[in-house]
């Protein structure tokens, strides 16, 4: 095989490999969506982020506007502290409210941002004072039948009242 | 026996080399001169190879030592055994050529390797080299394409691609018919007088060998049994060189591989 | 009995020596192809050819591996996540099974069956035609202009090769779960994203390849340069070259899937 062929031939391989590589990045993976350019820092205290995990999204609106940079615990304040990094072209006021939410019933669990009513922005730095942390099953299942179970009560003391 | 050999360029001193515990070569001595052919014969399996490969710098002596130019080969580090390297040339039992490489590239492989010459040199001097052994006209075919002794022509363009002063020869007539060993026989006397350089070629095709070497060495059972030019050999009387020059089945070297009394063997304590 | 038994012992003894030898010996082969690399990068014609062989060569094979793969992994994602009623996370199961494991794993099988039995073959028939040694003699050292050029070529080859692999299993599964089945295009796509991250999938799965590349290519180089000179030697070393090569990925995947999952 002549020296051209042979160079032709490798070239096309490289590049076709360049381009699988790129195409992973972009069209199969994330690298489009995190790259969302400049962002800005702030963070908030949950008293529970269940299963949320660092790099999870952070959506307003249902729309992407930051990830979750890290995700501490505050061991004077018990909770724990999350970092974001929020997209430089969003802006949220100071009495924006985060929550922690999960996509569908079972999916993958996300910061869900707020807006409030307040006129000062949120800079790099700052913290986000109103939160929700993550719904537990067990706690909320626990609750339901506790309130079911104090309804059968009273539901019987009426009947009660009623016969009397 | 012979008169002495002076301006020796390869000299073999008291050389011993064996694989594990089996002793090949047991203190053999060697010369040879400067601008001379000099034939190592002697039969299968006598290690005649492998002296090739010590002089190459391939295997390591257990004793005694090789001389190229007056330089101990195995004392070289891996550069000094480069160097010398250059200055030889061998062709392989088979010609050993570069099956991924066309003829053309073959021949040019040492010059490409070793040397900065530009491509049209390069080409020049292959043509060159290709037209000595005749095959000129071969220079695109592939090895696979070639035939035994066209394919040992190959090789022996390329090992005298770089003008060697050392060219080795390793069976250079094995598997070819009587034409092509003509040819080969030829060349290498002929490549060996235009070059000035010294030809050691390892063979035991006696008589082919007999009417082109300046001097023979026998080598058998690891010594070196007898030497001289090839008129005194043919009329010597030593029991070995006559039934290897004359080509008789059973001698000095016997036909029979070490074994048993055969009469033992068939009724003794190896039957159940 | 007792004979047996310790035969059997001697036996076992024997051949973890071997084997520890022969590791040995090809991590000392494998330093000195690293040493003698300097010519296969001064020269780097020599390493484009081979990558010609080992990569250009093993295209068409992966290629099609891929597809077919993809293929399998939509099908059967399809079938299972639809009785949770998520069909549309068959995009996410595709491209994690591809990108972090399948696409390494199952390219380094396919690159040794197809690229390693023949770099073996061809440094073990050198071998036993006596090239090498007809390079050695002419002043070239092997390791440098045959081996090492071979090596770099495996290295570069294996990464591309991978990606290409998983590419097309991603567009298999694509053409099943959306084409064929039905399964929403945009949800597809959307899900995939969101779920495969960058570095923890796709570079750990780069990084995978690149190993399991050393690997095979290094193992099918020495196997070839430790061959008996005889077609059976030849013949043997071809069939260990995919045997060791193959248990090498399979052991490797899993020491680098752990550190990679902590």
């Amino acid at each position: 095989m002549e020296r051209a062929k042979l160079d032709l031939w490798v070239g096309v391989f490289v590049a076709l490999g360049f381009a699988a590589l790129l195409g992973l990045a972009m069209k199969v993976g994330n690298l489009s969506a995190s790259n969302i350019g400049d962002t800005y820092t702030v963070s908030a205290y949950f008293d529970n982020v269940g299963s949320l995990k660092p790099r999870a999204p952070v959506k307003s609106a249902g729309v992407v506007v930051g990830r979750v940079e890290s995700i501490g615990f505050d061991d004077e304040k018990k909770e724990a502290i999350v970092t974001l990094h929020l997209d430089m072209r969003y802006h949220f006021d100071t009495e924006t409210n985060a929550s922690i939410l999960t996509s569908g019933l079972l999916g993958e669990q996300y910061v869900g941002l707020e807006a409030g009513g307040e006129e000062k922005m949120l800079k790099n730095g700052d913290k986000i004072k109103l939160t929700q942390g993550a719904v537990v099953l067990e706690k909320l299942i626990s609750q339901f039948l506790y309130s079911k179970a104090s309804d059968g009560a009273d539901n019987k003391q009426d009947k009660k009242a009623d016969k009397e | 026996m012979s008169t002495p050999l002076k301006n020796n360029i390869v000299e073999i001193e008291n050389l011993s080399f064996g694989y594990s515990n089996r002793l090949l070569h047991q203190d053999i001595s060697m010369r040879f001169p400067a601008g001379k052919v000099v034939a190592i014969m002697g039969g299968s399996g006598s290690g005649k190879t492998t002296l090739l490969r010590l002089i190459g710098g391939q295997l390591k002596p257990q004793s005694g030592c090789v001389k190229v130019d007056g330089k101990v080969v195995h004392e070289q580090d891996g550069d000094g055994i480069y160097l010398m390297r250059r200055k030889m040339g061998m062709l392989f039992q088979f010609g050993a050529l570069f099956t991924d490489l066309s003829v053309f590239d073959n021949v040019a492989f040492p010059m490409r390797e070793n040397t900065n010459l530009p491509e049209v040199i390069i080409r020049d001097l292959v043509l060159l080299k290709l037209n000595a052994v005749g095959l000129r006209g071969a220079r695109d075919l592939m090895p696979a394409e070639l035939s035994g002794g066209m394919a040992r022509r190959v090789a022996l363009a390329r090992a005298v691609a770089l003008d060697p002063q050392i060219i080795m020869y390793d069976e250079p007539f094995a598997g070819l018919d009587p034409i092509s060993m003509g040819i080969i026989a030829n060349l290498i006397r002929r490549l060996n007088d235009a070059l000035g350089a010294t030809s050691i070629v390892v063979t035991h095709d006696v008589h082919e060998a007999f009417l082109f070497v300046d001097y023979v060495y026998f080598v058998s059972a690891g010594k070196v049994v007898a030497e001289g030019s090839p008129q005194e050999l043919s009329q010597s009387a030593m029991p070995f060189v006559h039934q290897f020059v004359h080509g008789e089945a059973d001698g000095p070297v016997p036909f029979h591989y070490a074994a048993p009394d055969y009469a033992q063997d068939m009724l003794g304590a190896g039957r159940v | 009995m007792f004979k047996t038994l310790a035969g059997v012992l001697q036996h076992i003894g024997h051949q973890v020596v071997d084997g520890v030898l022969r590791l040995g010996y090809a991590t000392r082969f494998f330093l000195y192809a690293l040493k003698m690399s300097g010519e296969s990068f001064r020269r780097f014609p020599l390493v484009i050819r081979e990558i010609y062989f080992t990569g250009v060569l093993s295209l068409i094979i992966i290629l099609v591996s891929a597809l077919f793969v993809g293929m399998v992994l939509g099908l059967q994602g399809y079938n299972t996540l639809q009785r949770y009623g998520s069909s549309e996370a068959v995009g996410v199961l595709v491209a994690l099974a591809l990108v972090r494991e399948l696409g390494p794993v199952v390219t380094a099988l396919l690159f040794a069956g197809r690229a390693g039995t023949a770099i073996t073959a061809e440094i073990g028939l050198m071998k036993a035609t006596e090239q090498l040694s007809a390079m050695e003699m002419m002043a070239v050292n092997p390791i440098s202009r045959v081996v090492a050029p071979r090596f770099w070529a495996g290295v570069i080859s294996m990464p591309f090769l991978a990606a290409l692999f998983s590419m097309m299993g991603v567009f298999g599964g694509y053409l099943v779960a959306v084409q064929l089945i039905g399964v929403d295009n945009g949800a597809f796509w959307s899900q995939m994203q969101s779920s495969v991250d960058w570095s923890d999938d796709i570079m750990n799965g780069v990084i995978k390849s690149c190993v399991f590349g050393v690997a095979c290519t290094i193992i099918a180089l020495f196997e070839g340069y430790d061959a008996p000179p005889t077609a059976e030697g030849v013949s043997r070393a071809t069939t260990r070259t995919v045997v060791i090569s193959s248990l090498a990925v399979l052991g490797l995947d899993f020491v680098l899937t752990a550190f990679m999952l902590h």
